[in-house]
């Protein structure tokens, strides 16, 4: 095995999308039958960068080189000529076709027909490297699992000799976890390069050679698993304790006004996405939620918000189940969500509606007469574009012309207009710079005082141990731990975020994407 | 009786077929287009043109089919590569065909000062004739080995079509682009060419359609007040009928041709139906396939997902 | 750095996304695309030997020449600008509503209904019976495709090009079977309204441009200002927004597919009671789809459709000139109309996307 040859490197590759910087300046190298587990928190940039080794994305700037030697990969089909395969974590499957389909499509073989033995095949290939499968099953048949195994084979029909997984075990039992890594070790062994994108830290530990560690699009370490554990990885992950400073008042009340028992929420496909999940949510304070991404933030936020159907349990409100309730009425009841996804557009705006037509959402029903008031919303809209300091062209600008961060201050400034009770937000200061997200803190605080019941699901640790009260950790749809923000450290949440805190091994299946 | 019927239900549906299986290859790619009158006209015209100066099928055929093409092409162009609306485009089409042929098909008509009439041995060529030996079978000879010859070429097209589609690695390339434009893509196919090929590949094929209208339907006479007549609509209509299957579509015209001249052959004395009910039939009947596919949850003989849909890549 | 030789060759071109384009940008580009279809089409005349300003010249003069020849050119304008209308809250939506051929014959069925057996109800009360009865017919027309769609998720744009045909087939039936005309020998027809059916003439023209315009007007304001018309937007950017904003988004699509179906509805009460005076098969006439292209060129607004409704009108009525003038085919117009389409189309893209060419790779 030659492993001097580094089958990938990547040398100062940037990325942006419109106003977003999602990889700055990465470098990157995998040697030839090397495991580098890519590692990093959600929106670090770890998808984009394999995303353009596989030919989706185009860098904005950087090299590539594959085997020493310099590449430009137009589309996902120069990739696959180079040998590169990748696992996508939102799988790239054709749901109508069988799984043999899936896998030959597109292939460089030669004859016109497709040959009946085809099945067989593939029958046999996964049979070489233990997997089980049915040739014949369309996809839409399959199991999460079983879906994942057909990429798997696809990589292996199409001989890639560098294979990139972006959260492959998310989906996997324990089981099917162990004979993933015994193939990973095998393609390993015949010199192949691995690149694995994963959260879970002993999976880390336990797979690859070596890890790089993204933060917010930058690399900031790379070093050898053997000469590494959790703690430190945990650390560089979330980066060392900053000192922000953030203004915490005293909770002054000591009611609880939100109250859920027994969550269980599953999506279509019927895979538990929250499971079996109970806590309180005080008037005044503010209850921080912490996790990696997919844990089960959205879910919870929309079962709150009655967007989501519910499988089992209650959700109390003053006592008043809100299950069974429309968006409408829980809204009318004083509830408030927001919700800054990825994109930063997909809910809670229309994007081509103007800043006063946004902050009429959830109120342009209001008024007699069969027209919007716009009025009193544009007076609003002036206020709050001085207020917050919104960059806007005009108030009757589309918001997806507005950066990011001013879209969140549009959106946040419209919940807490409408004078809620409990005021749930995901993400408000997603991609924020510094002053905004002041802004941001200071408009949450004061929310708290007012006495208005706080639900915060940040991705910032630092962030979440200053600003919030308590901080309830989510893992694979279950709480890991409800704590004291003022006396946990910030190693302490990591270790809760990963699992790896807990000594049930239940804690290891599952999860979601 | 009942084999004049099935003979004249598969000589009207014959276009259909045409028309139907290349709009099963265009939205087997992945695009709807909505432009088969379009090109059904534009196919009538220019094989009629070129049947009237140089009496040879082959040569009309030909030209009607690449007319098709390229007519598709616009349609791919514009769809594929520059991303506008599939069913504004195709409407576009279809407006821009039918006054194609029309406006030609007069000019035709005022440079031969007066209708146009193909040749006594190039309506020959074109007349139904027995095959031999198989032309000889009782009953069976008549009904399926008697017809003109665009008939056999419909069903070898719709035959080669479906082999093509559910047999072949450009077939599965196809039905891949089709459903999931993103995972094809993945996969390494090339989808904008593939697009391109099939959408092109259909137009052509659905131009034969028209040229069967003014060919064989028109008598050798040029109808230029309306040769194609809705018929690149019904195809359209065809397709849902038929699953998106070409082989099936074969049955599929047969039905609907059927239902068009059925009215002429039910005794009327036997069953008293208005003739509107037997030509609305097939279209209440598609209807309710429609509604049935959607409500069953197979998602078998259901448009292909990624119809309607233009691709970009780097779109998150 | 000297690229190797199994490196992949970057392509000539490719296409990216572009940052938003202001109004005024906005509005220039599809000016000039405009022009650039001109300019396309006058290639054309070009081609077929005539001289491209000649011909715009003659198409303008003969949409106006005289008091006949624009009355003529309104005519083909009210069905167009109403159907247009119609269309418009659908697709803001995202609802491919194709069906307006089919809801406009529905309105003229309904509204044939009452002109031909209950032609002895006071005028005004007949023709308000007419107008509601048309706009209920076309509404249910569309309104069926819209509870199919929200119930199981069936594919409106099929749905509704069948419900065409269904309706288009009806009209056949009616014609050939209960309401016809006992008194034509011959070739099936219905009889003609009586005069008390008939839309009164205002300034020449029958009154369904002034119901076409005050209809524009509405619909502006309807889909800008009214409660309803907000709700229109937001399900078509974001049905996901509009359930978080407590929108009812099944109800939502079901009322304004009716609204489109009936605004469709009405033009065909219009052509029967206005234009025709009797129900045949070519009540709509393929009105119905070209009015999916001027919403659409419109941009889904009321105000511009009514401009592009005029250059659509105007381009047809104008080239009925073309046969006596140069001896050519009154179908230049919906060759023109299709090449000024494609072009449009195409320049469409260059106001969201831009290609960046390959640059010349500099050194590291």
């Amino acid at each position: 095995m030659n492993n001097d040859v580094m089958a990938i490197e990547l040398k100062q590759i940037t990325k942006s999308f419109g106003p977003v910087v999602a990889n700055a300046g990465i470098d990157l190298s995998v040697r030839q039958g090397e495991i580098l587990a890519l590692l990093g928190e959600n929106g670090s940039g770890k998808t984009t960068l394999m995303n353009m080794l596989s030919g989706i994305y185009k860098p904005d700037s950087g090299s590539i080189f594959i085997n020493g030697k310099s590449v430009v990969i137009n589309s996902p089909k120069a990739a696959i000529k180079l040998g590169i395969g990748m696992i996508h974590q939102h799988f790239k499957l054709v749901e109508s076709l069988t799984a043999a389909d899936n896998i030959i499509m597109g292939s460089k073989e030669k004859g016109l027909f497709l040959k009946k033995s085809r099945a067989e095949k593939i029958r046999s290939i996964s049979r070489r490297f233990g997997l089980e499968i049915d040739p014949l099953k369309k996809v839409h048949d399959m199991s999460v699992s079983e879906k994942q195994t057909v990429e798997i084979l696809k990589v292996l029909y199409r001989n890639a000799n560098i294979l990139i997984l972006d959260e492959p075990t998310a989906v996997l039992t324990p089981q099917e976890t162990r004979r993933l890594f015994d193939i990973l070790r095998r393609m390993k062994q015949e010199g192949c390069a691995i690149i694995i994108i994963t959260h879970k830290l002993n999976e880390v530990m336990e797979i690859s050679d070596r890890v790089t560690i993204l933060r917010k699009g930058q690399s900031v370490a790379t070093v050898n698993t053997a000469e590494t554990n959790i703690k430190e990885l945990t650390e560089l992950m979330v980066g060392r304790s900053v000192e922000l400073s953030i203004y915490r008042p005293e909770p002054e009340y000591d009611e609880s006004l939100l109250e859920v028992h027994h969550l269980t929420v599953a999506d279509e496909e019927g895979f538990e996405t929250i499971r079996d999940i109970s806590f309180n949510l005080k008037k005044g304070e503010i209850l921080g939620v912490a996790g990696v991404a997919g844990s089960g933030q959205k879910e919870l936020c929309e079962a709150i918000a009655g967007l989501m159907p519910v499988k089992k349990g209650a959700i109390l409100y003053n006592k008043e189940n809100l299950i069974g309730k429309s968006p409408k009425e829980i809204i009318n009841l004083g509830i408030s969500m927001s919700f800054i996804p990825e994109d930063r557009l997909g809910m809670g705006l229309a994007a081509s509606l103007s800043l006063v037509d946004n902050l009429l959402l959830k109120k342009y029903y209001q008024g007699k007469g069969p027209f919007v008031r716009k009025k009193e919303a544009r007076a609003l809209a002036r206020r709050l574009v001085e207020q917050l300091d919104i960059a806007t062209p005009s108030v009757d600008a589309p918001v997806r012309k507005l950066s990011g961060g001013n879209v969140q201050k549009v959106l946040l400034g419209r919940e807490i207009e409408s004078d809620p009770n409990v005021l749930i937000t995901a993400y408000p200061v997603r991609g924020l710079d510094i002053n905004s997200s002041y802004t941001i803190y200071d408009m949450l605080n004061e929310q708290k005082k007012k006495g208005v019941a706080i639900l915060f699901i940040g991705e910032d640790l630092d962030v979440l141990l200053e600003l919030c009260d308590r901080i309830m950790v989510l893992c694979h749809g279950r709480i890991t731990g409800i704590v004291n923000a003022k006396e946990v450290s910030k190693e302490e949440l990591g270790l809760l975020m990963t699992g790896a805190a807990s000594d049930r091994p239940d804690l290891q299946e599952g999860g979601n994407n | 009786m009942i084999i004049n019927f099935l003979f004249a239900a598969i000589k009207a549906g014959c276009p259909l077929l045409f028309g139907t299986t290349g709009e099963i290859m265009t939205e087997k790619s992945g695009n709807l287009n909505l432009g088969v009158e379009g090109m059904m006209f534009m196919g009538a015209f220019v094989s009629f043109y070129t049947a009237y100066k140089t009496d040879s099928l082959a040569l009309a055929l030909l030209a009607a089919f690449g007319t098709g093409v390229l007519a598709a092409m616009i349609y791919a162009l514009l769809t594929v590569s520059l991303m506008a609306n599939q069913n504004v485009t195709g409407l576009a089409l279809s407006i821009f065909g039918a006054g194609y042929a029309k406006f030609f098909g007069e000019s035709m008509i005022s440079k031969a000062g007066g209708s146009p009439k193909l040749s006594e041995s190039f309506i020959k060529s074109i007349s139904e004739q027995p095959l031999p030996l198989l032309g000889d079978i009782p009953v069976l000879g008549k009904l399926l080995f008697s017809h003109n010859p665009l008939v056999y070429i419909s069903i070898i097209i719709a035959v080669i079509c479906t082999i093509y589609m559910s047999r072949t690695r450009a077939g599965l390339n196809m039905r891949a682009v089709g459903e999931s434009a993103a995972a094809a893509d993945a996969a390494g196919i090339n989808v904008y060419a593939v697009k391109y090929i099939h959408i092109c590949l259909g137009g052509g094929i659905c131009a034969l359609g028209g040229a069967y209208l003014s060919l064989i339907n028109g008598g050798g006479i040029w109808n230029n007040s309306n040769v194609v007549n809705g018929q690149g609509w019904i195809a359209v209509a065809l397709v849902i009928f038929a699953a998106w299957n070409p082989a099936k579509a074969i049955f599929g015209s047969l039905v609907f041709g059927a239902f068009s001249v059925l009215q002429f052959y039910v005794p009327r004395n036997i069953i008293e139906l208005p003739n509107a009910f037997y030509v609305m039939l097939p279209f209440l009947i598609t209807t309710l396939i429609l509604i049935i596919t959607s409500m069953k949850k197979t998602k078998k003989g259901v448009q292909p997902a990624g119809c309607g849909i233009n691709y970009f890549r780097e779109e998150r | 750095m000297k690229d190797n030789a199994h490196s992949i060759k970057e392509p000539l071109m490719r296409v990216v996304k572009k940052a938003e384009l202001g109004y005024t940008k906005t509005a220039l580009l599809s000016l000039l695309g405009l022009a650039i279809a001109i300019a396309a089409g006058g290639a054309f005349i070009l081609i077929i030997g005539h001289n491209p300003t000649d011909i715009y010249w003659s198409i303008l003069q003969g949409a106006w020449r005289s008091k006949l020849a624009a009355s003529g050119t309104i005519k083909i304008a009210i069905p167009l600008l109403i159907a247009s209308l119609g269309i418009t809250p659908a697709f803001k939506m995202k609802f491919w509503n194709i069906g307006a051929e089919g809801q406009i014959i529905m309105g003229g069925i309904f509204a044939t209904y009452f002109a031909l057996f209950w032609a002895h109800l006071p005028h005004y009360l007949l023709l308000l019976v007419m107008f509601l009865a048309g706009m209920l017919g076309g509404g249910l027309w569309g309104l069926l495709p819209a509870y199919f769609k929200t119930k199981f998720g069936t594919n409106e744009t099929l749905f509704t090009l069948m419900l065409n045909y269904i309706a288009l087939y009806m009209i056949k039936y009616l014609t050939e079977g209960p309401w016809r005309d006992p008194s034509s020998s011959g070739f099936p027809k219905i009889a003609s309204f009586d005069k008390n059916a008939r839309l009164d003439l205002i300034f020449g023209v029958h009154a369904g441009w002034l119901i076409a315009l005050i209809l524009t007007l509405v619909m502006f304001i309807y889909l800008k200002y009214s409660k309803q018309g907000y709700e229109i937007s937001v399900v078509g950017e974001s049905v996901n927004t509009a359930r978080y904003a407590g929108m009812n988004v099944k109800k939502i699509v079901m009322r304004t597919m009716f609204i489109s179906g009936a605004i469709c509805g009405m033009a065909g009460m219009i052509q029967v009671s206005g234009a025709a005076h009797t129900l045949g098969d070519g009540v709509a006439g393929g009105v119905g789809f070209t009015a999916i292209i001027v919403a659409w060129l419109a941009r889904l607004n009321p105000l511009i459709i009514l401009i592009v409704t005029m250059f659509f009108a105007i381009l047809e009525k104008g080239s009925s000139v073309m046969q006596s003038s140069y001896g050519l085919s009154q179908s230049v117009s919906s060759i023109l109309q299709g090449i000024i389409l494609f072009t449009i189309l195409g320049m469409d893209f260059f106001t969201r996307y831009r290609i960046v060419f390959r640059k010349v790779r500099k050194k590291l």
